[in-house]
């Protein structure tokens, strides 16, 4: 086996956001962002990424936080790993999908550097967490010299390994709304192996059944499509109707049938993956609805 | 252009003139002569290049050594002391948890950080924990016994 080597770049380690700015706005499209670098790395290794400079955010203090009020919900900054995200136990309690969604990817190793934004802008259709931020309400906040925007997850992704981030943006921080008041949600993802295992297809569901009625329902589909995505046909197959067993069946039908376009690859044809989003759309509408 | 970067490793303060364009893994092999630290599918999914970086085990193939200036980093070298094995080390001797040997480094440097975050886990927690240090010889029974026996050679020598 060849030793693969990476061509050679420049290492930066800002201190701070200011000089994370000062740095994007010089070498632009030249320069990459790392946080954990996990994804980064073995793409520069196999030079599918040549940047003439490496940005490292992961020293940035004022990036590496988990707050939460019941006011202004979950904000996690954008230098915070996922192992320290699963150690939150407002995390646990209040966003299970996201507990399972983060928990998912890949391995101690990994996570221990890892970060949830990280694996949202390397922005491959089966990143674990992302189902679980559609379901949840996420915004993604984008930062660069020249201002602020906010933008909700569903309009980040734009194809495979691609997001709306321009050159000189950095995302700095994830939001993610309080739960409402019996708001359950839940993620699944399906691998052939428990280990080290990319999704053959990752579903999340989220929503609000009160008395057998579906009062909020938010589907999020992941390796299904070019991006994560919402089941949206399915969703509106849901609102405001009494989930029976048959409606569920109906709308896990149009989830795998009209809200998805899978590919077949190495891990999965695209029917299995198909029926795979059938039959984990029903579980979780079960899940949420305790039926 | 190479960079004067510090590092601690196993517990002695290095300096050293690296390319950024140098992964951990590279600088502890090819830089230091530490070939304990083993490069296996060299994209973060083998757990082979496992070392601990403040404590907490990290892929050395997919970090930058520019990355871990300034931290400790510990390898297997580091866990023997005075020609004597560590409890993690011996308890894989015990429980003959090593067939060809070529993921033990990494594995046993999982079950430190393991133990020193779980004193106690449960096998389930065991195989979670340990489920990005792939072994292609013992099926895992044998490691998941070492981790037991290091539970109770940590409580021996009243660690």
């Amino acid at each position: 086996m060849s030793v693969k080597t990476m061509k050679p770049f420049e290492y930066h380690a800002p201190l701070s956001i200011k000089e994370l700015l000062g740095l994007l706005d010089e070498y632009q499209e030249k320069a990459v962002i790392i946080a954990g670098g996990t994804d980064v790395v073995p793409k520069l290794k196999g030079r599918v990424l040549a940047p003439d400079h490496v940005v490292d955010i992961s020293g940035i203090k004022e990036l590496s936080y988990l707050k939460y009020d019941e006011e202004d919900g979950l904000r996690i900054g954008s230098a915070l790993t996922l192992k320290q995200l699963e150690a939150s136990e407002i995390v646990r309690d209040n966003y299970p999908a996201l507990y399972q969604g983060s928990s998912s990817i890949a391995s101690t190793q990994i996570r221990n550097v890892a970060t949830i934004v990280g694996n949202i802008c390397n922005a491959v259709p089966s990143a674990d967490s992302a189902p679980s931020l559609l379901v949840l309400g996420a915004k993604v906040r984008i930062l660069s010299s020249e201002g602020e925007r906010l933008i909700p997850i569903e309009e980040f992704f734009t194809g495979v390994c691609r997001t709306v981030l321009k050159r000189n943006e950095v995302v700095t921080e994830l939001q993610i709304p309080a739960p409402a008041q019996g708001y359950k949600s839940v993620y699944y993802s399906h691998t052939a192996r428990r280990a080290l295992d990319l999704a053959m297809v990752g579903v999340a569901v989220g929503g609000i059944v009160e008395a057998g009625v579906c009062k909020e329902v938010k589907i999020g589909l992941g390796a299904v499509a070019i991006t994560p995505k919402r089941a949206y046909e399915a969703e509106k197959l849901l609102i405001g109707k009494q989930l029976t067993k048959e409606l569920i069946e109906e709308a896990a039908e149009c989830a795998c049938m009209n809200d998805c376009a899978p590919i077949t690859d190495m891990r999965a044809t695209s029917e299995y993956r198909r029926e795979m989003v059938r039959v984990l759309t029903r579980n979780g509408l079960c899940e949420i609805a305790g039926l | 252009m190479k960079q004067l970067m510090r590092f601690k490793i196993n517990g002695e303060w290095v300096e050293a003139a690296v390319l950024p364009n140098t992964t951990l893994l590279n600088f502890l092999r090819d830089g230091l002569g530490i070939t304990s630290v083993k490069r296996g599918c060299d994209e973060g999914d083998c757990g082979a290049c496992t070392v601990l970086v403040n404590g907490k085990g990290v892929a050395s193939c997919s970090t930058l050594a520019a990355q871990v200036q300034g931290k400790e980093i510990i390898t297997v070298e580091g866990l023997s002391k005075g020609g004597v094995l560590s409890p993690y080390q011996q308890a894989f001797v015990d429980e003959f948890a090593i067939q060809c040997g070529f993921c033990t480094p990494g594995m046993v440097l999982s079950v430190v950080a393991l133990l020193d975050e779980n004193p106690n886990p449960t096998e389930a927690e065991i195989r979670d924990y340990l489920r990005g240090n792939i072994c292609r010889c013992t099926g895992y029974t044998n490691i998941i016994n070492a981790v037991y026996r290091a539970q109770e050679l940590l409580k021996e020598s009243g660690k």
